[in-house]
């Protein structure tokens, strides 16, 4: 097995796609000969040549609206967004046209599309280069979305959204492209889309994370543990849809829960996690499921970021506020 | 270092016309190619869409068909342009393009559902190469990008052609297709019909350009204006158009000044921003006149002729959309399990409550 960090898997799994599948494409903005501004495809280009992996003009909603037709064509593109922030413009073509498809054919054409795009706070980005939009994807129907915190799962994640046949947003996190390097098997082999990920078991309480948080999380329990509190992390992978019966059974353990995301804390992802455990568990509940998240302010400049972020304190303040409740 | 000019193209175009208003041919070199059998075929279908749309309006007003928009005036420019596609050749729509698709090969029956709201009105019959009319003003214009993408890729001889009109040429979607069209040189014919108004706007608010015609040169691609009313004009306008995406020339920006009789919609007042002589100016270059005044003289074509073809539209009409109200109702649990290849568990729970 290979070491690799979360962007070497993730240009790993691409490149075993474009291997299996003649009909995987890459293409947006820099992608091709540089390999994207973070490379994570870099050398793809000169592998499989610029018919398969190809730089855009700069112009997103177009990014988003040719792999929409391409996919109509039977291929199954790969289309970067280079930076989160920069989706909006996109958002007609991803939600709208893509999430769409399938239904409003009546099933004759699909979009086999994976709209990868960076995000994530913490790195002292440009404004709008950072922001966790993942929220506001997982509000539409007909796309799946994924955040994966590792680079074993990034790289089963993603060819898992490659051969899916309908639209996945895909969504990197900067800060753990590079963070750790961590044993990826060669060749293919999947993750599936829609499976939570129990990364630390616990009896106590039950920490809902995904993404960068996942690590946030983790450095909150080793610091809960020394105080005798012994916190289960459960790892999302998949934010749409949320595989709520891994949240259910780990909540019917411990009886107390917290969601943590790096989103701006209304109407997000750990909303929607908080209500399904409502729906399914609220008899198992000793106390009331907190959400630890980002004020609902814009995403700051980069002077308050890292107050702004969830911080392993404020996770370890959430537990101890559930466990005393 | 080249010398760039600093002048750009700012020349009027004239728009191309094979025929005048009273069916005389004007420029005999744009004469496309046909045969009598085509130009009877080419004014069957005219006459035949004039009649769905007069009938598509009745039915409208007895709530038979959901959402419409009118086509008269526009026969030309819709008849006309997918005639001069083959049939492996691909249509991306707006709104009001339903014509071009059912000539395309779209079951009429299935029109008539999409406009009732029915999903089975989008699965689209296999070997016909459409999508179902988009409603976002500029989209479709990056899937037809995208298709001939997908032909370029695929070193096929097909070219796609998308519609919108003069004010779908405002939206970004426009440019941003242009741009990758003229870029990767891809065989897309970006056909604009231009009828003078983007619901209420009139042209004159819509852009400042000379026309629509030279918003491709910005793009690096060719930009053509046409007579809009004159179906042959159309036909030779596309056919070139198409010729030069086979050949791997490129796209074409086909801008078709046209003119729609009714409303923008079954719920608007023309009279509100249109005057009568207005009207009256365009009722005169009406494009099914002019190509029967053509054919008439060729005796090819007879009053008759036209009766019997409005006859036979209306049949059909009737026929087709009895054949839609018969169609089983979409259902809920069917809407749900259309999202997904795999309908998710969540979505299974949700599916339950309306069993």
């Amino acid at each position: 097995m290979a070491q690799m960090n979360m962007k070497e898997a993730i240009r790993d799994a691409m490149r075993v796609e474009l291997n299996r599948d003649p009909n995987v494409v890459i293409f947006g903005e820099d992608v091709g000969n540089v390999g994207g501004v973070f490379r994570v495809t870099e050398g793809l280009q000169k592998e499989f040549g610029d018919e398969r992996v190809f730089d855009t003009p700069l112009a997103e909603s177009a990014i988003g609206g040719m792999a929409v037709g391409l996919g109509i064509q039977g291929f199954r593109p790969i289309a970067e967004i280079q930076f989160v922030g920069f989706i909006f413009e996109a958002l007609d073509q991803i939600l709208v046209q893509a999430a769409r498809m399938r239904y409003r054919s009546g099933g004759k054409y699909t979009s086999p599309i994976v709209f990868r795009t960076p995000f994530g706070g913490g790195v002292k980005a440009a404004e709008l280069h950072t922001d966790a939009l993942e929220g506001l994807i997982t509000q539409s129907p007909g796309i799946k979305v994924v955040v994966p915190s590792n680079p074993y799962d990034a790289k089963g994640l993603m060819i898992a959204a490659i051969r899916d046949n309908d639209p996945v947003f895909f969504m990197e996190h900067l800060n753990l492209y590079h963070a750790f390097r961590a044993e990826v098997p060669e060749g293919e082999y999947t993750v599936e889309i829609g499976k939570a990920n129990i990364v630390r078991d616990g009896s106590d309480v039950t920490i809902i994370a995904y993404g960068m948080m996942v690590h946030t999380a983790t450095k909150a329990a080793d610091e809960l543990e020394k105080q005798g509190i012994k916190a289960e992390i459960i790892d999302l992978r998949t934010v749409s849809p949320i595989d709520i019966d891994t949240i259910v059974n780990s909540v019917k353990k411990t009886n107390r829960a917290i969601v943590v995301q790096e989103a701006q804390k209304s109407a997000g992802v750990a909303a929607e996690v908080i209500a399904q455990i409502n729906e399914r568990a609220i008899l198992h509940l000793e106390a009331p499921v907190l959400r630890v998240a980002a004020p609902d302010t814009v995403y700051p400049f980069a002077q308050v970021e890292d107050a702004w972020l969830p911080t392993p304190a404020r996770i370890a303040a959430a537990v101890k506020k559930v466990m005393e409740f | 270092m080249t010398k760039v000019p600093y002048e750009v193209y700012s020349e009027e175009v004239e728009a191309l016309s094979v025929l005048s208003p009273e069916g005389e041919i004007v420029n005999q070199d744009l004469m496309p190619e046909l045969t009598d059998e085509q130009l009877k075929e080419i004014m069957y279908r005219m006459v035949f869409t004039r009649t769905w749309d007069d009938r598509a309006v009745n039915l409208g007003r007895q709530g038979r068909l959901g959402f419409y928009a009118p086509v008269s005036g526009q026969e030309a420019t819709m008849v006309g342009s997918v005639y001069a596609l083959d049939k492996e050749d691909f249509v991306c729509p707006g709104y009001r393009d339903m014509p071009q698709i059912v000539w395309h090969g779209l079951p009429l029956y299935q029109a008539f559902l999409y406009s009732r709201g029915h999903q089975h009105g989008g699965q689209i019959p296999d070997g016909v190469n459409v999508l179902m009319p988009q409603i976002i003003i500029g989209a479709q214009i990056l899937h037809a990008m995208g298709i001939a993408m997908g032909y370029k890729l695929k070193k096929q001889k097909q070219v796609v052609i998308t519609y919108t009109g003069d004010g779908g040429s405002s939206e970004g979607d426009f440019y941003e297709g242009l741009n990758f069209a003229g870029v990767y040189k891809l065989p897309t014919i970006f056909f604009v019909q231009n009828n003078g108004y983007a619901i209420t706007t009139p042209f004159s608010k819509q852009t400042a350009a000379l026309s629509i015609a030279h918003k491709a040169v910005a793009a690096g691609i060719k930009g053509v204006k046409v007579d809009g009313m004159d179906v042959l004009a159309v036909i030779k306008a596309v056919r070139d158009a198409a010729e030069r995406g086979r050949n791997g020339e490129g796209a074409t920006l086909i801008e078709a000044v046209t003119y729609r009789f009714r409303p923008h919609s079954m719920s608007d007042d023309a009279s509100k921003y249109r005057s009568k002589e207005e009207e009256a100016e365009w009722n005169a270059k009406d494009p099914i006149v002019r190509m029967a005044k053509f054919l008439e003289k060729k005796g090819l074509w007879s009053e008759e002729d036209t009766a019997r073809v409005k006859e036979e539209a209306k049949a059909t009409v009737n026929e087709q959309i009895k054949k839609a109200e018969k169609t089983e109702k979409m259902t809920v649990s069917g809407l749900i399990d259309s999202m997904f290849e795999q309908t998710p568990k969540h979505l299974e729970e949700q599916k339950a409550d309306f069993q």
